[in-house]
Parts: structure tokens; C-alpha cells; sequence
């Protein structure tokens, strides 16, 4: 066995051990920070497939904001584990169909069509050839499209999320630092000069 | 077998050559800072142990070594000794990219300047595991704090660093310094001078340092997201914010300063004299100096509010960060030069800022 | 309008963090004004208080006579008194103690006396290493009585004219 084999068995064993303790963890909070060790033990077994770009990325993107804003929000809430635990006899019949279905199906695609003679192992690149270039130029070029398309969905959702959680209450008091700043002391204190009312005797 | 356990060995011994000054620089920079806060205060700082208290961080570390390591009930036991630890491993991990000097790169990869982002990116898992495993209300809320204000000064950094991208057209720190050579007005603190100063801010939030300490938060919520923790756990917390500062230093002087080059290249005058030639002596001490711009802030600026933290990253630098991306990009699309660019940007600036000194000058 | 644009061009260019830089950068070089502590002393005033002491008439008899105007005014009640008779008939005390983590060295006990028994000495360099050494008892007080009584002479003669 190469390196490359036992590095790559040692990550997609982590990977498949930390994807089942999320679902299997009682605690929220643990299981948000094993699906942080998924996203890495991922980004590791890319960088074996030379995609050290998309790999980074996933990193940057996932560990580094998606799955803090998680946490954020995993925490914050304080889920109460036994209450989303009463329903699931009742709803087990239904979990498992859906996930024999789509078991079943990813198995028909997998063996239907990403087998290893329909796709050979890639070939290895030249040391200057950079995988980073690549995804760029396929992404401005062939998939522009759809690059563009993915991109005004997110930000559909961030005006939707501004728009759902920003109204206007009359009565709060809030205050305004750009205009506190603006304040200058002659807004403020108007200096009167005058005689002494009483003479001192 | 045997090449490849020597060639891991020669790994080895390179990481070693980096981290061992990184600590001990880190180390120092904590008496720097006691000993310039103090200066700034009229105050001598720490002057006792060893001549002129150079031997202070070593007792400092003797003392926390010897610390007991106190462990809250109910909190997270594992958790709780595994945050310090993630907490300063993406601050060290990002020095494997790290170029000092022409060639001189423990890995020259490819995508290096995304890799620190994510890297630096990382550094908020320690705090908030931190914070979340005390089961301490002041350590929480100086998680929460801290996870909200690094996210979106993430975003003002990330864009920051596209603008360099495109000036130098690479993602690899080594190729963005060799494109800055020629002079110290070629460096791209002059064609991004905004996003200069927005990286280097934004830098210092997501170092959660002064004046964004808001995460510790001495006189609001006691330490923050480290009170719970004694001796050790506790120091290695500080090592990572200090080994942090310098990791945002170095980056700000390769990206913006033209890393190793010297400010004198390419001036007749100084051709062949020493101050011309590119050494790694120029890139620590441009490191040097960033660092002790993190600690003069700090003796400068009292704390930011949280809203008004929140107010900075997105409505002020986001803002700043899109404009000048506009900017360059006309620039790069109508074939400017960066030095033109530069030249106009710091030139208004200067022009402002001697135009004010001149009207408070003459208003007074 | 004016106003606005000028303000966020005078925050855009960080002028007046500009200014805070360049005074603590002014300070930087400025003369510093450090004591070394246990080599350099500050001066201190006649009217210092710091340790508790009793005092004695130069014949050697102690001022006290337990009136307990001290344990009284203590705002802090860290004075404890126990009054007796001694032998000659004259009322004297069994016991005095200042309980020194309750003290808050304000001084009213010396202001109450009246007979200039408690005062309160320069002295202000000590520690306790052990649970109930902050208890100041009457032998204590006494002999740091004797101990500095030229000195607590000397500030009393020097606050005289202003009392």
C-alpha cells in the first residue's frame, strides 16, 4: 500500500466515523463540531485528488463561516434533546423508507455510471499545471451561466433574510452614533454674555 | 524508505527552524507590549527580573507552567482541553506558507493566500469551543461576541485580499511579492491603500485584540471566553493570540509592503549599496513594525461598542473594500499602470490630510 | 449636507485617531516618572495612616482609658474593647483589638481619642503570613507604640497648628 492509499483510508475513515457520530450524537453541539471534522477530513481527501483550490475553499467557507454561524446558532438555542426525541417511533417508518430510496438510488448511480471503466483514475498532472486555473476558466466560460444564476439565488436569500427580520417598531429608542458624532458644541451650548445682575456693595 | 524518512526528518527540522523563533518572538512580543503600553503611560513596565526585565516572559511561562489547571464543573472536559489546542494550531499551521525571502518557503503552494485565510479563518473555533465548554455565562457571552465580529470582519478581510489578487493576478504569497518588486511605489499599499488599511483593521478584529477586544472584555465580561481557564490551558490561549498578531503582521508586510524587497530597489542612488538589496532583514522588520502598531493601537484606543464594531465591519469597510475592487478593476480593464494608480491615491490622501492640518491650523 | 460629507471624509481619513496616535506616540519618548519602589520612597505626609498604635505617657504609664469613643465611631466596628478595673482603681482594658481586614484606616479612632491613645503611624510596610495575625492586640499596639513613638511625637507636634 502506497501513502497516498493509507493517507486517503485514514481520512475517509475519520470521514465516515465523525458523519455518523453527527447523527448519532445526543449532544447539538458536538455533532455540529464532528460535521467540522467531516468538512476537513473532505477537504484532506481532495487535496489527494490535487484539488488543493476547492479544498481551501471548502475549508474557508464551511469551517471557517458557514459552520461557526452554526455553532452560533446551535448554542445559542440550547436544544432540548428529549423534546425532538419523542416523535421519532412515529416518524421512523417514514425515515426509513426515504433513506432506503435514496440509498437505493445513489447505489443505481454509482454502479450504473461512475464505474472505473467509464472513468478511469485521472492522470497525474504536470507539476505547473494548476488546478486553481482550471476551475477558473471553466467557470467564467462553460458554466457562466449557471456560476451567475447560483449567485443571484444567494443573494435573493440574503435580501429575503434582511427583509423577514428588519421592521421598523415606532417606539424603540435606539441610538444613532453617526449623527451623535456629528454633534458639534455650538449645536449644544449657546454662551450668553452679560452684565452681573447685582452690583456687589 | 530511507530517502523518505530523511526527507520527513529535513521536514521536520525546517518546521522547527520557523517555530522556534515564532515562540520565542511571541514571548518577547508580550514584554514589547508591557514595555511600550508602559512607555506610553509614563511608566517603565516590567524592569525587575533580569537586566531591564528581559527575563520576564520566562517567568511569566515558569509561573503558568506551574499553574494548576482548573476545570469547571459540568463543563465539557474534553472540550475544554482541546480548545486551547485549536485555538493555536491554525495560527502555527499557517506559517508552512509563509515565504521569508526569495525562495526561502517552507511550501510554496499554489493557493497559499487562500490557505492563511482559512487558516486564520480557523483560529475562532478555539474561542468559541472555549467559550462554550466553560459553562460560564461571561465566557459564553465573550464567545458569541467574538464568533459574530469574526465572521463578518472575515468578509471585509476576504475581500481586501481580492483586490491584491487581482493586482497580482496570483493567490501564491511569493509570486505577490516577486510582482511588487521595483521600488517602494510599486508595493501595493499605494494602489490599495484603502484596502490596506481595511485588511490591516480587520486584521486586528479578527485578532480580537484593541480596540476589538470585545471577546475579553476586561471591565464588562471579566476575561471573556478564557476565564474559565488556569495555567497552561490559559497560556497556550495567549500564545495563539500573540502568535496571531504576528501572523497578521507578516501577511499585512508581504501583501501590502512588498514582503522581503527593499524600499531602495531601483533608486540609482542606492543601487549598489546594501540598502538596496532584498533581504529577509527588510521583511521582519516591516513585520516589526505592523506588530508595534498592534500594540501602539492598544495603548491608543479605548474599546469599541459592540454595535458600533458591528456598524465598522459592514457598513464601512464592505462598502470601502466593493468601491476600490471597482476601482482596480477599471484600472486593470483601461491598462493603468499601479504605480499611476497609487500615486493618485496617496497623493489625495496626503492632500487631504495636509489640507485639514492647514484649515485647523488657520481655524485656530 | 457640507457637514455630513466633511465629517465622513474626517472619519474616512482617521484624522482624529491620527491625533490620539501621535500623542501616545509623543508620550513614547517623554520622561518617565517611576518610583523604584523598595529603593526610592515616596514622601509621606505628617497625617499618613497607616499601622495602628498605642501610645504611652512618658512615665511610662498607657494613655488609654477605655472610653471606647473608638470602638463607637469605627465605621468599619473592626475595634473590640473589654473594660476593667486594675488594682490602683484606675479603668483600664482587659483587651484591645483592631481586626486589621476590617479596618479601612479612615482614622475616625484617632480623630475620637481623647487622650491621643490610638493613633495611627506612618508605618504601612507589614504582612501577616498566618490566620489571626491581623488581629492588632493591645501588647502589639503598645509595642509598636514604643517601637515609633519619636516619629508619632514628631507628626503629631507637626499637624498641631492646623487642629
Amino acid at each position: 500500500m502506497s501513502l497516498e492509499k493509507i493517507i486517503f483510508y485514514l481520512f475517509a475513515t475519520i470521514l465516515v466515523l465523525a458523519a455518523l457520530r453527527v447523527i448519532t450524537s445526543r449532544n447539538p453541539v458536538h455533532s455540529a463540531l464532528y460535521l467540522v471534522l467531516c468538512f476537513f477530513s473532505s477537504a484532506a481527501l481532495w487535496i489527494l485528488l490535487q484539488a488543493e483550490f476547492l479544498a481551501i475553499t471548502l475549508v474557508l467557507v464551511y469551517v471557517g463561516a458557514v459552520m461557526v454561524l452554526f455553532l452560533f446558532v446551535v448554542m445559542m438555542l440550547n436544544i432540548n434533546l428529549d423534546v425532538m426525541r419523542e416523535g421519532f417511533i412515529k416518524y421512523l417508518p417514514i425515515g426509513i423508507t426515504v433513506a432506503l430510496i435514496s440509498v437505493l438510488e445513489m447505489g443505481i448511480v454509482i454502479t450504473g455510471n461512475f464505474t472505473l471503466d467509464k472513468f478511469p483514475a485521472p492522470a497525474r498532472k504536470a507539476v505547473d499545471y494548476s488546478n486553481t486555473e482550471a476551475i477558473g476558466n471553466v467557470l467564467y466560460t462553460e458554466y457562466l451561466f449557471s456560476f451567475e444564476i447560483a449567485a443571484v439565488l444567494l443573494l435573493v436569500a440574503i435580501v429575503a433574510a434582511i427583509a423577514l427580520t428588519m421592521r421598523k417598531r415606532p417606539n424603540t429608542r435606539s441610538q444613532n452614533p453617526s449623527e451623535q458624532v456629528l454633534v458639534k458644541k455650538s449645536d449644544r451650548l449657546h454662551i450668553v454674555k452679560m452684565d452681573a445682575e447685582e452690583k456687589q456693595s | 524508505m530511507l530517502e523518505f524518512i530523511l526527507d520527513l526528518l529535513f521536514v521536520l527540522l525546517k518546521i522547527f527552524a520557523i517555530l522556534l523563533p515564532l515562540l520565542l518572538g511571541v514571548a518577547y512580543l508580550t514584554y514589547a507590549e508591557r514595555k511600550l503600553i508602559g512607555y506610553m503611560q509614563v511608566r517603565l513596565g516590567p524592569n525587575r527580573v533580569g537586566p531591564k526585565g528581559w527575563l520576564q516572559p520566562i517567568a511569566d511561562a515558569l509561573k503558568l507552567m506551574m499553574k494548576e489547571i482548573v476545570i469547571p464543573t459540568n463543563a465539557d472536559k474534553f472540550l475544554f482541553v482541546i480548545a486551547p489546542m485549536l485555538a493555536i494550531a491554525p495560527s502555527l499551521a499557517a506559517w508552512a506558507v509563509v515565504p521569508f525571502d526569495e525562495g526561502l518557503v517552507l511550501s510554496n503552494i499554489d493557493a497559499s493566500l487562500l490557505y492563511v485565510l482559512a487558516m486564520t479563518s480557523l483560529g475562532v473555533y478555539g474561542i468559541i469551543v472555549a467559550g462554550w465548554a466553560s459553562n460560564s455565562k461571561y465566557a459564553f457571552l465573550g464567545a458569541m461576541r467574538s464568533a459574530a465580529q469574526i465572521v463578518s470582519y472575515e468578509i471585509a478581510m476576504g475581500f481586501a485580499l481580492v483586490g491584491v489578487l487581482m493586482a497580482a493576478s496570483s493567490i501564491n504569497l511569493h509570486d505577490i511579492v516577486m510582482q511588487q518588486s521595483g521600488g517602494i511605489w510599486h508595493w501595493y499599499w499605494m494602489p490599495l491603500f484603502p484596502l490596506f488599511l481595511v485588511y490591516f483593521i480587520s486584521g486586528i478584529a479578527e485578532t480580537n485584540r484593541a480596540p476589538f477586544d470585545v471577546a475579553e472584555g476586561e471591565s464588562e465580561i471579566v476575561a471573556g471566553f478564557h476565564i474559565e481557564y488556569s495555567g497552561m490551558t490559559f497560556a497556550v490561549f495567549f500564545l495563539a493570540e500573540y502568535a496571531n498578531i504576528i501572523l497578521i503582521s507578516v501577511l499585512t508586510a508581504l501583501m501590502f509592503m512588498g514582503g522581503w524587497l527593499s524600499p531602495f530597489q531601483g533608486i540609482p542612488w542606492f543601487e549598489d549599496t546594501f540598502l538596496a538589496k532584498s533581504s529577509i532583514i527588510w521583511f521582519l522588520s516591516k513585520a516589526a513594525f505592523f506588530a508595534f502598531c498592534f500594540l501602539w493601537f492598544r495603548a491608543t484606543f479605548p474599546r469599541y461598542r459592540y454595535d458600533q464594531i458591528m456598524r465598522l465591519g459592514w457598513k464601512v469597510f464592505i462598502p470601502i473594500t466593493i468601491i476600490w475592487i471597482l476601482v482596480l478593476g477599471a484600472v486593470i480593464a483601461a491598462r493603468v499602470s499601479y504605480v499611476t494608480l497609487g500615486v493618485w491615491t496617496v497623493g489625495i490622501v496626503a492632500a487631504y490630510l495636509l489640507l485639514n492640518k492647514i484649515a485647523t491650523r488657520a481655524g485656530t | 449636507m457640507a457637514r455630513t460629507l466633511k465629517t465622513t471624509f474626517h472619519s474616512l481619513f482617521m484624522i482624529e485617531l491620527l491625533k490620539g496616535m501621535r500623542l501616545t506616540g509623543r508620550y513614547l519618548f517623554s520622561k518617565k516618572f517611576t518610583i523604584q519602589y523598595p529603593e526610592q520612597k515616596t514622601p509621606l505626609s505628617p497625617r499618613f495612616r497607616g499601622l495602628h498604635a498605642q501610645r504611652r505617657y512618658p512615665n511610662g504609664e498607657e494613655r488609654c482609658i477605655a472610653c471606647k469613643l473608638c470602638e463607637a465611631v469605627c465605621p468599619a466596628l473592626a475595634i473590640t474593647i473589654d473594660v476593667a478595673e486594675r488594682e490602683d482603681g484606675s479603668r483600664r482594658t482587659t483587651r484591645y483589638d483592631i481586626d486589621l481586614f476590617k479596618c479601612i484606616f479612615c482614622g475616625f479612632c484617632e480623630e475620637a481619642c481623647p487622650v491621643d491613645a490610638i493613633v495611627e503611624t506612618r508605618h504601612f510596610e507589614y504582612h501577616f503570613e498566618e490566620c489571626g495575625e491581623q488581629i492588632m492586640t493591645k501588647d502589639k499596639l503598645l509595642a509598636t507604640g514604643d517601637r515609633l513613638e519619636a516619629q508619632i511625637a514628631a507628626d503629631r507636634a507637626a499637624d498641631a497648628p492646623y487642629r
